[in-house]
């Protein structure tokens, strides 16, 4: 063996040894309490239900073979469907939203911003429960329409499947201002500068360069919200009034109410595979964004 | 569900950031919809306290001040229990969270090169808390582990350390590391290094890491739910169990304490950080 | 007193005990009866606001045994947590019937020691042949009643008589009406509407009512375990599957609401209270079975809860200006008795599991 080689992996094996006082504690707590749980969720899918709950250790693949069945594919169609329709509106509103934040001067942008997050640390349970006397036949809203004479009945807007979309909306909203400031602040603004002095409409350079540029955090808010979205399973109890199953409430009944905890596991994985995928594609988006469009080379 | 890690970390970058005061400022077509994010966002929250004020138990109509919900949330050893476990277990947690996230984010930051325990260290705070929920139910059960107030700070510390450290992994990118070097190079052990360098430069990632885990957990329901014994309610539990109880107006009263201390906690974190920055 | 009473019949007890144990195969032999309870001290699981607030208290008094009592929403809450595996921390468990036959064959009961519970004698011979545990061999009944119509008699142009008045509302009441949540109860109206058991485990009948739910969903204001009284209160919904009791608690607020058992019958159900075979104060546990069954504790227990109890002496005890303001707390044993009581059915209950799931998905 040559010496500089031997001395090369010495010094590589020195530095991970000298870590482990570091790392160590953090990896076996890591490794017993997150990695060990996601796996036993992943080996729980594969094997049968204990008539008490827990699990029969007799391997099988019915859990994933179930997904097929019509009932548990149209709950994962409709979780998908509604937490899609939530991420759009959130989108909707939180795009301008962030643009405006992203604008201000940089002393109101911190405010603008804590103003923004400050909801999302509320507790979500109360913010739920506030939908509830808001949408309620005799609830806030309705006092409010009736007053101003829009309407002479109650509007019946709780515990139906839009008031679920609303509830949604609104419990991740933040999620979704949040990636998109981020990524409208780090834009050079001297690149819109140049375009329009270069004589460009506000409508194309936003359309030419603000929106391309921001896509990654669109992205990036986008799963911030699908995501949870899926597997809330409180709104569509409480606002849904338990018309509305989500891929969320499907998982909780299966561990708490069927005793079902295969199938269960089977259910957070495809959520989880989902997240992933979406992670993955979000990353794709980023890196053709970086690679292809941001010219680096402008920034002083 | 996750992304508030980000706020720290994104806010200081923008700090950063190129200049743009003097850019052109938003008209009307983005000051619009702002404020009607703003109205949309603060309009129940304002609706769940202004109730919490109300003499009436009828939640749908204001009949005059009082404080008497208040009084009834203090009376309610149910909720002064509940309130208690959770201020056990996010004061725990978070210093749990604190000391395993910090000294993991340092080892990464000094002596990996790959991504993976970056990966796994992070992972947590992104994870699907029913995932995570699930996942440590069965394990705590397979181990025959006494669910209860122990199982739950275990619990809510696995995805507060990810955030943890995340964000002083954030604080570390920007550390300048000739000091720590100078500091080796004056003959300082990596101990002494460590705790006389490396960390008073991380102070306000560390604060606001702790803060940040201490707010997680204070608010965290899914989690708690499936982790925690019949025995041990946490406050959002509590709160749950309220809730499906019909709407009453003491959840108003407790709703808007909550309210404040997360305000307070909020204003805090933004503060320390400062003051600990210009130290 | 009462302690020395235990203590008593705990002397007496043990001679029967140790013959019992001859004869071998009863599952109560690892009692003490001479067991010091006062060292003992018990975790109860209930229904929230199902039990007067100073029954812990006045029970520690009487035996100086400490009580924590913890509380679940629902059925499915405590199963799960019981059925999770390890020790729940919990002694006694109330649960509705079927749900106690599930953990019992699940080996998870305690064998009730009916000597340490003298006070047995005190419920109505219709308590202690019910279906799901005849004998009381691992449960002892708390409440009971039977599921109706709960409604709104000033909203409604005419009295609800039948579960078609449910499934199928009139154009006053659509869009007002609330179902049970809970898989067993939300398939009961259609089950007996179409003139089926409640414990159906014939695959055409839950076709049938999965196809009368299918329609009915579009009608419903929502399902609805637990708040169903307050939306009765409101106004927001007009008529609601109920269960008895918790029908009470809006008739408290609103004298005009009403309960109804329609006329295709209904279920008996049954809240009871078990041991759980983990407990390591069984004594202390019997002791607080015996205790509850008390003819003034459970008569208190009946007026603050608004239910029926199975406890002759305790119904008699109690206020007869109750019975008039809820009349539905003076159904008699035999009139109870005719309904029909809801059993576990084992692997079958998935199938209303799904029927639930496919009903609330669509």
């Amino acid at each position: 063996m040559s010496v500089p080689r031997s001395a090369a992996s010495g010094a590589f094996w020195r530095r991970r040894l000298a870590g482990l006082p570091l790392l160590g504690p953090g990896m076996v707590f890591l490794f017993v309490l997150a990695v060990l749980p996601v796996a036993l969720v992943t080996v729980y899918a594969f094997f049968e239900r204990g008539r008490f709950g827990g699990v029969e250790f007799n391997f099988t693949l019915d859990n994933f073979a179930r997904l097929a069945d019509p009932l548990y594919l149209g709950v994962v169609l409709k979780s998908i469907l509604i937490a899609g329709t939530a991420t759009g509106i959130a989108l909707l509103i939180g795009y301008p939203a962030a643009l405006f934040i992203a604008r201000l001067p940089r002393r109101w942008r911190t405010l603008a911003l804590i103003a923004v997050l400050l909801p999302f640390w509320t507790n979500f349970l109360i913010r739920t429960y506030a939908w509830i006397l808001l949408l309620n036949n005799a609830g806030w809203i309705n006092q409010g329409l009736s007053w101003l004479g829009i309407t002479s009945e109650p509007v019946h807007m709780l515990y139906t499947e839009p008031a679920v979309v609303v509830g949604l909306v609104y419990m991740y909203l933040p999620l979704m201002i949040l990636p998109l400031y981020a990524s409208l602040v780090s834009h050079d603004p001297q690149l819109t500068e140049a375009a329009v002095n270069l004589g460009s409409s506000p409508f194309r350079v936003f359309r030419t360069i603000t929106l391309p540029l921001s896509a990654p955090g669109a992205l990036t808010g986008c799963i911030f919200v699908f995501v949870p979205a899926m597997g809330n399973f409180i709104i569509p109890e409480l606002i849904g009034g338990g018309k509305t199953v989500l891929i969320g409430n499907l998982i909780r009944d299966q561990f708490l109410k069927a005793r079902d905890w295969p199938f269960g596991a089977a259910l957070a994985l495809v959520m989880t595979a989902f997240l992933v995928l979406l992670l993955v594609l979000q990353q794709r988006a980023s890196r053709a964004v970086s690679e292809g469009k941001t010219p680096k080379e402008v920034k002083p | 569900m996750n992304a508030p890690a980000a706020l720290p970390a994104r806010s200081r970058k923008a700090r950063g950031g190129p200049r743009t005061d003097a850019a052109t400022r938003p008209g009307l077509h983005l000051r619009l919809p702002f404020w009607g994010a703003i109205a949309f966002l603060y309009i129940p929250i304002l609706v769940v306290v202004a109730m919490s004020f109300n003499a009436s138990s009828n939640l749908f109509s204001w009949s005059g001040f009082s404080l008497q919900w208040y009084a009834e949330v203090f009376r309610s050893p149910d909720i002064l229990a509940a309130l208690g476990n959770t201020l056990i277990v996010a004061a725990a947690a978070a210093v749990l969270a604190t000391a395993l996230g910090t000294l993991t984010a340092v080892g990464i930051h000094r002596h990996t090169s790959g991504g993976l325990i970056r990966a796994i260290a992070i992972a947590p705070a992104m994870l699907p808390d029913l995932l995570l929920a699930i996942g440590l139910l069965s394990l705590f059960t397979l181990l025959n582990f006494t669910l209860g107030l122990l199982s739950v700070i275990l619990a809510h510390t696995v995805f507060a350390m990810a955030f943890v450290t995340a964000i002083v992994l954030a604080r570390l990118a920007q550390v300048d590391p000739s000091l720590e070097e100078a500091s080796r190079d004056l003959g300082a052990s990596p101990g002494r290094t460590l705790l006389k360098v490396t960390l008073p430069q991380l102070g306000p990632a560390i604060i606001s890491g702790a803060l940040l885990s201490f707010t997680l957990s204070l608010d965290e329901f899914v989690i708690a739910f499936f982790t925690t014994s019949p025995t041990v309610s946490t406050l959002p539990i509590n709160i749950y169990s309220m809730v499906r109880f019909g709407v009453s107006p003491e959840i108003n009263a407790l709703a808007t304490m909550l309210l404040g201390l997360t305000v307070l906690a909020v204003l805090g974190t933004q503060r320390l950080t400062k003051i600990a920055d210009s130290l | 007193m009462s302690l020395q009473r235990i203590t008593r019949t705990a002397f007496a007890a043990s001679a029967v005990l140790a013959l019992a144990a001859c004869g071998g195969g009863s599952g109560s032999a690892d009692l003490d009866p001479e067991a010091d309870i006062t060292a003992q001290k018990l975790v109860v699981g209930i229904w929230a606001d199902y039990y007067p607030e100073d029954l812990a208290e006045t029970f520690e008094a009487k035996t100086g045994v400490p009580v924590q009592i913890v509380h679940h929403a629902t059925n499915e809450e405590i199963m799960a947590k019981l059925t999770a595996g390890g020790d729940s921390g919990i002694d006694v468990a109330f649960v509705s019937g079927q749900y106690a036959q599930a953990l019992n064959e699940g080996g998870m009961l305690q064998e009730l020691d009916h000597d340490l519970i003298p006070n047995i004698t005190n419920l109505y011979p219709e308590a202690t042949e019910l279906a799901y545990d005849d004998g009381n061999k691992f449960s002892l009944p708390y409440a009971w009643g039977t599921t109706g119509l709960c409604y709104r008699s000033d909203l409604l142009p005419a009295e609800p008589a039948s579960w078609l008045d449910l499934l199928e509302p009139s154009a006053e009441a659509a869009g007002k009406t609330t179902m049970l949540s809970t898989e067993r109860w939300m398939a009961l109206p259609a089950l007996k509407a179409l003139g089926y058991s409640v414990n159906s485990e014939n695959p055409d009948e839950l076709s049938a009512v999965k196809d009368q739910l299918m329609e009915t969903k579009p009608t419903l204001l929502a399902f609805d375990d637990t708040t169903f009284y307050s939306k009765l209160v409101t106004g927001e919904a007009v008529l609601t599957e109920a269960w008895d009791g918790w029908c009470n608690y809006g008739i408290a607020e609103d004298p005009n609401i009403k309960f109804t058992v329609p006329e295709e019958g209904s279920d008996l159900w049954v809240d009871t209270m078990t041991v759980l075979k983990s407990s390591q104060n069984k004594e202390a546990a019997m002791a607080f079975l015996n205790y509850v069954l008390e003819p003034e504790v459970h008569s208190w227990a009946a007026e603050n809860i608004l239910y029926k109890v199975p406890n002759k002496a305790a119904m008699d005890a109690l206020d007869p200006q109750l019975l008039e303001t809820y009349p539905n707390l003076a159904m008699t044993p035999a009139e109870l008795a005719e309904q029909e009581v809801i059993v576990d059915l084992g692997d079958y209950s998935t199938e209303y599991t799904r029927l639930a799931t496919e009903i609330s998905a669509k």
